[in-house]
């Protein structure tokens, strides 16, 4: 039989061929294998099938949070550069990166909010159907951060908030699949109340503005809280407003007449520039005392130093923290570099919070989510733009310090964006009210 | 805060919102009332004005052309709008004349938003206007005074023209009837583009005479819309007394209810219009019969 020893027995050639197609699809089988440990998830794993992942941005671009929304969005735009390119900024946060975030390249998608919750929530429910983001990000608007951790713990997607000033955010309306890097209402009360009672005394009388919002009524609520528990300060009125208001004179009128002589203001976005404005038209400010207890980026561009100074506000970050950490430095030189500016606290917040976030992965060692949150809440110690922080299990809140400024005087500024002095790096963990005090239950991992 | 001083302050603060109010409603209600067209492009034309004075002030730094530019432009823009768009929709129906109105106004607002990004401009008040009034019982800002007595001529000349002039009593006979004008041998056509164009003045000129007090911004014109449509409402539709009165009481309800708490200023706007569509759906001063 010629043909026989010429012809590769059946059988052998079928485990050949097998063999060959095996070794061609091994890194499929490999990833197989591993998800078959986990049933799908959110997103996982269907986010991190190819070369790159995308995450899904909701911040304002229109309306009165629009400004502080372009200034964030930067910060996330760095950030992801970096990421990719494996930049020496992002492995002093993420000592594991290398490029990308365990080699995936990331993209961003982004959508205009308006500082809306149901438009920031269709955005990314639409980023999840048609990106398969396996992050989400974005708020300004503590509203849209509250209706994000929402959806966040249902469609099991990790979500890290934008700038968000309520005590809810991570208090009452906390999720095991939300996180959050900046200060808030509880943080910055604590920490700029001692300086206010220092500056200005015991038993003032105080007025404030109040957007009517979660983010609005949680800051004053602490804010007016400690200044009177801790200083006998009385308060006279609340000017509660709608967000997005253009004319404050009704409110203005009250706070003249009710005889305060401290005015906080925590009126946000292109609202706190013109009811700062118009309360300047109306005499309030400089008959009263101007406060800030959540600082607004650019609010001091917009106002004018004549107005800013003297003022004192607790912030997230300021540039010229670059003169005392490494990080900021770098952060501030970069970002100048790239955009023009020096970057205002929302792009520091965002930047930081994607770091964050790559550093979690890289320790979890997978996209997994409930891996990524119990990376998470290991709370590691991370190197930051503001010294050592770390992210506090119970309530996914991080333990940051809080910064206080204190506004320039025209003459004073060494340059056109040098508005403000930091006066006090407020260590964070004191600031914080105990885990369980806001009401913060964090749900389910899966 | 209820005080009697805190009172008269709000009752005067109340004068001067209104005044402002009545004034861009007075431009809403007379277009409605001769064209039957209900213009919600009429809060980005007011948008417009503020941009198109804010323009002429940068180049020229003087806030008189700033308004007589942002009054001229909207004029301008006004009588291109009914040319060219708004003329084709009399005859159809009412949904129409909403989509393409609100059509132009999302046109408007992007275009703004495209040539002057979404921050926020501002329009310095002129020099002598600046600072503030000791009213006595108030201090008041010396601008939004003079923003009082700038409505109140405003208001006066549209007056002359509706009442006191040919042009004006065509106008008010189109409002009532303007199929009976038009069988008068009158050039209804032509009476409806000036009325348009005359619409649209006094919201360009509410736009730059605003400017000042809130600065600008390109949804500046949504918020005042609706308020716009809730003094159209409670005034009468088509009636420029109307507006007046309406502009006027719907200003003193948002400062009063401010007095006892600010959070329902405007749910107490909203509640007297609901109070005034279900005992006098026609408005305080409309006529029956009228649209």
């Amino acid at each position: 039989m010629p043909h026989e020893g010429s012809f590769m027995p059946r059988r052998r050639f079928i485990g050949a061929g097998l063999g060959v197609a095996g070794s061609l699809t091994l890194p499929g089988f490999v990833s197989r294998a591993l998800a078959a440990d986990h049933p799908p998830l959110g997103t996982w794993p269907a986010g991190i099938q190819g070369k790159e992942a995308f995450i899904g941005v909701a911040v304002p671009r229109t309306g009165t949070y629009a400004e502080q929304g372009e200034d964030e969005l930067k910060g996330w735009q760095l950030a992801v550069e970096h990421i990719n390119g494996g930049n020496d900024l992002i492995r002093q946060i993420s000592p594991k990166t290398k490029k990308g975030v365990l080699g995936k390249q990331l993209k961003l998608v982004v959508a205009d909010s308006a500082a809306k919750p149901n438009d920031a929530v269709q955005a990314e429910q639409r980023f999840i159907t048609e990106n398969h983001v396996i992050l989400m990000t974005g708020s300004t608007s503590s509203a849209v951060a509250v209706a994000m951790n929402k959806l966040a713990q249902r469609e099991k997607v990790l979500y890290v908030t934008g700038i968000s000033g309520s005590n809810d955010t991570t208090g009452k309306d906390c999720v095991r699949y939300g996180f959050r890097q900046n200060f808030y209402g509880e943080t910055a009360a604590n920490a700029i109340g001692p300086v206010l009672l220092k500056a200005y005394g015991k038993n003032k009388k105080m007025a404030f503005m109040t957007p009517d919002y979660t983010y609005g009524h949680t800051v004053t609520k602490s804010t007016s809280e400690y200044l009177k528990e801790h200083g006998g300060w009385q308060m006279v009125t609340n000017q509660v407003s709608p967000l997005g208001a253009t004319d404050y004179s009704s409110y203005l009128t009250n706070i003249a007449n009710s005889g305060a002589e401290v005015l906080l203001n925590v009126n946000w976005g292109r609202d706190a520039v013109l009811s700062t404005q118009q309360a300047k038209q109306f005499g309030v400010i400089p008959k009263m005392k101007l406060v800030i207890p959540y600082q607004i980026p650019f609010l001091a561009k917009n106002i004018g130093a004549e107005l800013s100074e003297g003022v004192y506000a607790s912030t997230d970050f300021w540039w010229t923290l670059e003169d005392k950490y490494p990080l900021a430095k770098m952060f501030v030189e970069a970002f100048r570099k790239k955009y023009g500016y020096n970057p205002e606290w929302g792009a520091e917040n965002a930047y930081m919070s994607f770091a964050m976030w790559a550093d979690a992965v890289e320790h979890a060692g997978g996209f997994y989510p409930p891996d990524v949150i119990k990376s998470y809440e290991e709370g590691r110690k991370l190197q930051s733009m503001v010294g050592e922080v770390y992210f506090r299990k119970e309530d996914h809140q991080l333990v940051r310090p809080v910064i206080i400024v204190r506004g320039k005087a025209p003459k004073a500024m060494r340059n056109k964006e040098d508005f403000w002095e930091v006066t006090e790096v407020v260590p964070g963990a004191p600031l914080m009210q105990k885990p369980d005090e806001f009401g913060c239950k964090l749900g389910e991992y899966t | 805060m209820i005080t009697w001083a805190n009172f008269g302050s709000q009752l005067f603060n109340g004068l001067a919102l209104g005044a402002l109010l009545a004034l861009i409603a007075s431009g809403l209600t007379i277009i409605y009332g001769t064209l039957g067209v209900l213009n919600l492009a009429h809060g980005a034309m007011f948008m417009l004005g503020g941009y198109a004075g804010y323009m002429t002030y940068q180049a020229s730094g003087s806030f008189v052309a700033a308004v007589a530019a942002g009054t001229l432009a909207l004029g301008v823009l006004g009588i291109a709008m009914e040319r060219v768009v708004i003329r084709y929709f009399y005859a159809r129906p009412h949904e129409d004349q909403l989509l393409v109105t609100f059509g132009l106004a999302i046109v408007f607002v992007e275009a703004v938003r495209w040539y002057f990004s979404s921050d926020s401009k501002t329009v310095q008040a002129p020099a002598a206007l600046q600072g503030i009034t000791n009213m006595g019982f108030m201090f008041y800002p010396t601008y939004r005074l003079a923003v009082v007595g700038i409505c109140a001529v405003a208001l006066l000349a549209l007056f002359v023209v509706l009442y006191r002039t040919r042009l004006g009593m065509i106008v008010r006979a189109g409002i009532e009837d303007s199929v009976m004008v038009d069988s008068l041998g009158i050039n209804v056509d032509r009476v409806f583009m000036v009325v348009f164009g005359i619409g649209a003045m006094a919201a360009g000129f509410a736009g730059i005479i605003n400017a000042p007090i809130v600065s600008l911004a390109p949804e500046v014109g949504e918020q005042i819309l609706v308020q716009t449509f809730v003094v159209v409402v409670i005034g009468g539709v088509g009636s420029f007394p109307g507006a007046v009165l309406g502009g006027l009481i719907a200003g003193e309800i948002i400062s009063l209810t401010s007095m006892v708490n600010p959070g329902y200023a405007y749910v107490m706007l909203f509640a007297a219009m609901t109070l005034v569509l279900m005992l006098r759906p026609r408005g305080l001063l409309g006529k029956l019969g009228r649209e």
